[in-house]
């Protein structure tokens, strides 16, 4: 009782890539999830604000000069005391909170972006060598990776961080803060790019192409790459994006906690940090804005990158 | 006429999805009678296990019971609230899965999840329960069953396991059981002593049985009488005999492999061209006009009912109307 | 059986061994243990004599195997902050951390699995809902900004609850102290028992649920359900026991993040714990207290690891089986 198989399909003419884009999954479900459409636009807003925030901000918070300690700690401009020239109110250094959260996003989206991006890099090279080396490098890299994955992240960029500091022990603080953390995170967010690679090139390795291109004499590891990175490029993206908000609060959380960036340059997580000083005398405001800011970007790249999993990946659909 | 233990009438299913409301059962009536074996076949999706599984009422949501009916010895009990369906359920009405390798909880001992069932439809206490359990363990041919109902699903083999599956259809002596292709997931060499497990257990407790099957020889052998399904609806029903010797629905014809020639000589094999549709595009009319090399206008608009011929039931327009022409 | 032991134990020593090395590397090339315990003044010959004296001019890889001996005796050095035995230090701050991270790790279990299980049955009811949409926002929330929100509504606000230290704690034995049993020692366990359990809490809700609504789709359960079993049995019995199985590993997994992330919430709370000690030791760069603490650490991940897969064998009985195979 076989059944033999459907009549084929009419031919059509071949879709652009576009129009498979337009046609595919992946917009329709972005169409159909309000939420990923507000955490799409919200992510976008924060982004536009922190890429301008040169020209957005009514002040320079970073510019001594534009910054009176007369202005300190005044409360938002709809409080009693508030004033109209400082919609959120200021800090203790009588900093325009407005206009040093979108400093400080700034700061924090550069440090999470290219933290993520040296652990893409890092992630991405260290998996196409265990995939395609094999033998023992695969398997020192891999159980280098076991060994990183058992430990939280925060811990591994915190040792770093200390580890670092104490090698530019010389340097003032100031100057290297930035580079100590996203090599922090770098070094912290690279295990998943690398297992995740590693994967796929050890699929496209057997391939007839890549020994023809030995052969050949060419370089087989960069045609590899151009096979294997297809592949990898959805689940990439997802791990970028989650990793972005993980990253984002790990910045955060290192200068939350002082050995992040200094408050001559605050992201989020210093000003934060800051605010949380002045709780107790009622002024609210200075931990209460950046903390949304912070809370608002981190759950808006989150549902992006849920909304991203689930619809490169049509098994949990 | 006796009442038979069940009789469904019109049974419709319907699973609600975004895409529009599916019909996965489409008024299916049929009856089984006390100690009868009704074999049921199609292909995958035809709605055989729907079928089976709407009858216990284990519906999983989105899908619905739509409208018919379900009786139990002229007792209707599809609308019963799920607690008393529950009740029914192992004690009334056993059921037999498809694979043994996953019908048992792996970190349940055998005899803890046949004692529980015991339990839960008799008062036994549960030194009894243990008893009975062995018996029953004893009874579906399972060696030293006092010491196996300690030992844990992954310590029975294939045949074995589905031999626990088994015992434990049977183990609140139901009127009724529903084996769901229960040799497809086993050993060739196993199949044939399942079957003759199942159809020995039942005739000497005058249990019915639906058997849902794809194995033609496994009807023929087995069942008294025998449902061809497609596309949510049957096809044809009727003795054994009948329906597998000499099929009246060109579907069931195919279905069987064999077209008498009309010199009728030696049967030869044949194919149906095509595949049954998707329950999101069932055709009007006849479900099987499209593969049908039989189909004429009234088949694409019309749908057939079952009609009695003979000793039995044929749902298609060649056989439902005297006059209709007869192609060959 | 003893086969897994043996192998689970090997490979742990070999983790062990690898962080060993890495916290060998950062006490004696990243912070030069000598230049601590001089001063600029201090004449060359004495330096040499004091390095010498270390042993530091012995191979590296003698130097290596001389860190684990004494790490395992549990000497790992003075600190350079506190001129004091690093041990020492960290002692008399582990009961803090520890209690912390008990108190943690059982209010998310307790709250986590019956919110998961809740979740996964009652999936389409506005409660279910509205939990999943709060965990999203629980695992998006740093663990800071949490402990700063309690603070701000419980301390600041309501004044209900102590918003740093420990309050007054007993002392047992010659090392233990504990909060548990003063008002105020378990008033104050509150707050940074929520804050760092939360994350873990909403974690272990959306394990449980994901693998509850994976187990209720199993066909063991749609045949205990068509064998007219209880939907109490079913659900409590059948469904959240093959649940839990999977989740004690990620559950025990957990446990060592809690101590690690305790850094955040001892600093929030100004806790008195070795998380809090470990941080003004990265502040202040000081390596024996952070290569220490990485040990520590470890030891107990790697164990608490071990203890996990020990314990997944003796649940799973099919695991167990194929374990006695080898």
């Amino acid at each position: 009782m076989s059944m033999t198989t459907r009549p084929p399909a009419s031919p059509e003419k071949i879709p652009t890539r576009w129009e498979r884009f337009l046609d595919s999954d992946i917009l329709a479900s972005f169409l159909r999830s309000k939420v990923t459409m507000v955490a799409a636009f919200v992510v976008l807003l924060l982004f536009i604000g922190a890429a301008f925030s040169p020209w957005i901000a009514p002040t320079n918070p970073f510019d001594p000069a534009s910054v009176f300690l007369a202005d300190a700690n005044i409360p938002p401009a709809w409080q009693q005391g508030g004033e109209a020239r400082f919609i959120f109110g200021t800090d203790d250094q009588g900093r325009d909170l407005y206009s040093a959260i979108l400093y400080g996003l700034r700061v924090s989206l550069v440090v999470g972006g290219l933290g993520v991006i040296l652990a893409a890099s890092i992630g991405i090279t260290l998996g196409l060598l265990a995939g395609y080396l094999g033998g023992r490098v695969d398997s020192l890299i891999m159980r280098i990776a076991d060994v990183q994955l058992t430990f939280p992240a925060i811990l591994i960029a915190l040792l770093i961080d200390g580890v670092v500091r104490g090698i530019f022990k010389s340097a003032s603080r100031e100057d290297t803060a930035i580079y100590v953390l996203v090599i922090s995170i770098g070094l912290s967010f690279w295990v998943q790019y690398a297992r995740t690679v590693r994967g796929s090139t050890l699929v496209e390795r057997n391939k007839d192409y890549v020994q023809a291109a030995r052969l050949v004499g060419l370089p087989a590891p960069l045609i590899m790459l151009r096979h294997v990175l297809p592949n990898v490029i959805g689940p990439v993206l997802v791990i970028l994006t989650i990793n972005l908000a993980l990253a984002v609060i790990t910045e955060a959380t290192l200068s939350f906690l002082g050995v992040g960036l200094p408050p001559t340059q605050p992201s989020l997580g210093t000003l934060i940090s800051i605010g949380n000083r002045y709780l107790f005398s009622g002024d609210w405001w200075i931990v209460a804005f950046p903390g949304v800011t912070l809370a608002i970007l981190v759950l808006a790249v989150n549902l992006l990158g849920d909304w991203l999993r689930d619809a490169l990946n049509p098994r949990l659909r | 006429m006796t009442v038979p233990v069940l009789s469904v009438r019109d049974l419709t299913v319907e699973f609600v999805t975004r895409r529009g409301t599916l019909r996965a059962l489409d008024k299916i009536s049929f009856d089984i009678a006390r100690g009868e074996v009704l074999g049921v076949v199609g292909e995958s999706g035809a709605g055989k296990s729907v079928t089976g599984s709407a009858i216990i009422g284990l519906i999983d949501p989105p899908g619905r019971i739509a409208g018919g009916e379900v009786v139990l010895s002229g007792e209707r009990v599809d609308n019963r609230p799920p607690e008393a369906m529950r009740r029914i359920r192992g004690k009334r009405i056993g059921m037999i899965f498809q694979d043994p390798l996953t019908s048992l909880n792996p970190l349940y001992r055998v005899g803890e999840q046949l004692i529980e069932t015991i339990r839960t439809h008799t008062s036994l206490n549960a030194a009894e329960a243990r008893k009975r359990a062995i018996a029953l363990l004893d009874e579906v041919g399972i060696p030293a069953p006092d010491r196996r109902i300690d030992g844990y699903p992954h310590e029975f083999s294939g045949g074995m396991r589905q031999r626990v599956v088994i015992a434990l259809a049977l183990c609140a002596e139901p009127e009724f059981i529903i084996a769901d292709e229960p040799t497809t997931a086993l050993d060739v060499s196993v199949q044939a002593q399942i079957i003759a497990l199942i159809k020995r257990l039942c005739s000497e407790r005058g249990t019915s049985v639906m058997l849902v099957t794809h194995d033609m020889g496994v009807i023929a052998e087995t069942a008294d009488r025998v449902a061809v399904m497609y596309a949510g609806r049957i096809a044809e029903i009727g003795p054994v005999r009948d329906v597998v010797k000499d099929p009246l629905h060109p579907y069931a014809k195919g279905l069987m492999g064999a077209i008498p020639s009309i010199e009728g000589d030696a049967d030869r094999l044949v194919q149906i061209p095509g595949s049954m549709p998707r329950l999101s595009a069932i055709p009007r009319g006849c479900a099987f006009n499209p593969r049908c090399a039989q189909a004429f206008a009234r088949c694409h608009v019309e749908r057939p009912e079952l009609t009695r011929v003979g000793d039995r039931q044929v749902a298609c327009h060649l056989y439902d109307q005297p006059k209709a022409e007869i192609a060959a | 059986m003893l086969a897994f032991i043996l192998r689970r134990l090997f490979q742990s020593l070999l983790v062990m061994l690898s962080v060993a090395l890495i916290a060998f590397a950062m006490f004696r090339f990243v912070g030069d243990p000598v230049n601590q315990l001089v001063s600029l003044d201090t004449p060359q010959a004495q330096v040499e004599q004091i390095r010498r004296s270390l042993g530091l001019d012995d191979p590296v890889i003698v130097q290596f195997f001389r860190y684990i001996y004494n790490a395992a005796r549990l000497e790992f050095g003075v600190s350079y902050q506190f001129r004091l035995p690093v041990i020492s230090l960290l002692g008399d701050r582990a009961p803090a951390t520890l209690e912390l991270a008990f108190m943690s790790a059982l209010f998310s279990l307790l709250v986590g699995i019956p919110m998961g299980v809740y979740t996964a049955l009652k999936r389409d009811s506005w409660l279910a809902k509205i939990l999943q949409a709060v965990s999203l926002i629980g695992i998006s929330l740093p663990t800071f900004l949490i402990g700063i929100l309690l603070i701000y509504l419980f301390s600041v606000t309501l004044g209900l609850l102590p918003s740093f230290g420990r309050g007054e704690v007993v002392k047992i034995g010659n090392w233990w102290t504990t909060g548990l049993l003063t008002v105020s020692g378990l008033k104050a366990l509150i707050l940074p028992s929520i804050t760092l359990g939360l994350f873990q809490m909403t974690l272990i809700m959306r394990l449980v649920r994901a693998e509850m609504l994976e187990v209720l789709r199993a066909d063991y359960i749609k045949f205990a359900r068509a064998r007219g079993l209880r939907t109490r049995t079913v659900n409590f019995g059948h469904a959240l026991k093959n649940t839990l199985v999977p989740v004690i590993t990620i559950a025990g997994l957990q446990l060592g993040s809690i101590i690690a992330f305790a850094i955040i919430t001892e600093t929030v709370f100004q806790w008195p714990g070795m998380g809090l000690l470990f941080l003004r030791a990265v502040q202040n760069v000081d390596i024996p207290i952070m290569a220490a603490y990485l040990m520590l650490i470890s030891f107990l991940f790697v164990s608490i690891n071990l203890i996990v897969d020990l314990l997944y064998a003796a649940v799973d009985p099919r695991l167990r089986a194929t374990i006695g195979a080898h």
